[in-house]
């Protein structure tokens, strides 16, 4: 590993720039998500930013099953974003397609459209639970910084 | 540059201003909006027709996550209309403690709005500030319910737990803390210049239009319009409460905020009443798996205003057909109203005034062509013919459950 990558990887570490899209949930893992921003949780003690374009980001945090309108839209967002880049999936919804598994409009989970490094199950995922995922999946970089 | 024709600036689905997917195509000349139109549909997720492949009590943790905001709404109104159609009449206490789940969830909600609405005019320090202090609510919620959101609290026939004596103690110290919190709100609502101004006259919506565009909730209390399903039809334990309906007279986002403030206060009182009366007995009584024929319409005064539920059942243990009608979907349209001929920059709030859940109200878009000879278009019949073998072919048979078909 050279020295302008491991100084790289080192700011991506320390510094996970994460752009949250809703594709389709209920709004509960949503508001978990800020939750976990805002002071009582603080995900930004870990140096993780909430962008508004995904060509900032590093991080998709993604909640919801994939509803048929939103896949096209999902995809390109996920193109958009500039290499190396993660996608979590927030939730029991956008694992597997949860308790609307079967629904006409909706495809089962995020891993169905774009590959998927991470899972957060609950129903919402809890603030801590998405503090433990993030912070796992930084600790990930660490050893090998993946190519997805 | 001396362009002077209409420019059409698209919005979504995917915008840091959006919390949800939605769409908006604004017509702009100059700074001023002309014209709006909205796409809605990313959300939508077909729960409706879910509903009637699935048994009651399935169906009740289905329409819980329609929205994860005002889930107990949900569910609670979906119950009602069940427990009405089966004649079933709960015990005081599963009512009393439903009421206390719902206007904790009043509180969490009016301060997610708050902090948003901070957000939205650029004044982030609200937001943190009110979402630490919601953080006191969640943690009641998750204590009384086990969740910090979907609490999953109802069952047809009742609630799922009890509220035990140890716990009161607690739940009032919280409301005590969230009541200090509030009025220190109340006194930022009304002294800072900067939020004072920024919301006044902006996304106006007179007694009168709201009245015509079937505004509910706080969006139609801001415009002076006295309703409030608590009152005007008590559902639950609200026929034993002492409590104000709070309206406001400005029309406009400052007084939507100042609606909100202060039913916060209300919400506290009405939670002291419920835990100081708190009948003893059980919390549940047995409700029968298959519910008798019949059809029910269930109200229910949510966050955000009025929820409408309508089931019908069939005799089965599954619905005939459950139809929702969200509060956004009644405010929503008169959010076209207040855009228009308003500058871009009011976008953003205008939109997030009315509380929109866009999860609550996504339909389901559907094109009809002119040309009636067009293959595309498809008729009622087929739709239902095509449906009931989509289900079929997954195992679900709904000729068998239901002779009417």
């Amino acid at each position: 590993m050279g020295v302008i990558t491991k100084i790289v990887n080192w700011g991506r570490r320390k510094s996970p720039w994460v752009l949250h899209f809703n594709t389709g949930a209920c709004n509960a893992c949503d508001i978990e998500i800020i939750a976990g921003l805002t002071p009582t949780y603080d995900l930004e003690r870990f140096g993780v930013l909430l962008k508004g374009t995904p060509r900032h980001a590093d991080v998709l945090l993604c909640s919801g099953p994939v509803t048929r309108q939103i896949e096209s839209r999902l995809k390109m967002i996920y193109e958009q974003m500039p290499e190396p880049k993660f996608v979590v999936a927030v939730g029991t919804c956008a694992c597997t397609g949860g308790v609307f598994k079967g629904c006409y409009n909706v495809k089962a989970g995020i891993n169905t459209v774009i590959p998927v490094s991470a899972y957060i199950p609950g129903c919402p995922a809890s603030p801590k639970a998405l503090i433990d995922g993030v912070t796992k999946l930084l600790n990930s970089l660490e050893e090998s910084p993946k190519k997805k | 540059m001396h362009n002077t024709g209409d420019v059409k600036v698209p919005i979504g689905p995917q915008h840091p201003a959006l919390k949800e997917p939605e769409s908006f195509l604004l017509t702009l000349r100059g700074e001023k909006i002309t014209a709006a139109s909205v796409k809605i549909g990313y959300n939508h997720r077909g729960i409706e027709k879910a509903c009637e492949g699935r048994t009651y009590i399935q169906d009740l943790y289905l329409i819980e996550r329609i929205c994860g905001i005002c889930s107990h709404s949900h569910s609670t109104a979906f119950a009602q209309a069940v427990e009405e159609i089966a004649g079933i009449e709960i015990p005081a206490r599963a009512k009393y403690i439903r009421t206390i789940v719902a206007e904790l969830e009043r509180v969490h909600s009016h301060l997610l709005w708050l902090g948003v609405a901070g957000h939205e005019i650029g004044f982030d320090t609200l937001l943190m500030y009110t979402w630490r202090d919601r953080e006191v609510v969640m943690d009641i919620l998750a204590q009384l319910t086990g969740n910090r959101v979907n609490y999953g609290m109802n069952t047809i026939g009742g609630v799922r737990r009890d509220i035990k004596a140890e716990q009161i103690p607690q739940v009032l110290k919280g409301v005590d803390t969230l009541e200090e919190r509030t009025k220190y709100y109340i006194k930022i609502a009304g002294e800072e210049p900067t939020l004072i101004n920024r919301l006044s006259k902006v996304g106006m919506l007179s007694y009168e239009d709201a009245i015509r565009m079937g505004a509910v909730g706080p969006t139609a209390r801001a415009s002076g319009v006295q309703r409030d399903v608590r009152k005007d039809d008590p559902y639950a334990a609200y026929a034993d409460i002492d409590f104000k309906v709070i309206t406001h007279n400005t029309c406009d986002v400052y007084g939507r905020t100042i609606v909100r403030v202060l039913e916060l206060m209300e919400s506290f009182q009405i939670i002291r009443q419920l835990l100081a009366k708190l009948p003893e007995g059980p919390i549940s009584v047995r409700a029968p798996r298959k519910i008798p024929v019949g059809e029910a319409v269930s109200r229910y005064e949510a966050p955000r205003g009025e929820d409408l539920h309508y089931v019908r059942a069939n005799g089965t243990d599954k619905p005939d057909r459950v139809k929702v009608r969200a509060p956004t979907l009644a405010n929503v349209q008169a959010v076209a109203l207040m855009l228009e001929d308003r500058y871009l920059a009011d976008m953003p709030i205008v939109v997030a005034a009315i509380d929109p859940c866009f999860s609550c109200t996504d339909r389901l878009v559907s094109i009809n062509y002119v040309d009636h000879n067009s293959k595309n278009t498809f008729e009622w019949e087929k739709i239902h013919r095509d449906s009931i073998e989509w289900y079929k072919k997954r195992g679900i048979d709904f000729a068998k459950l239901n002779k009417t078909f």
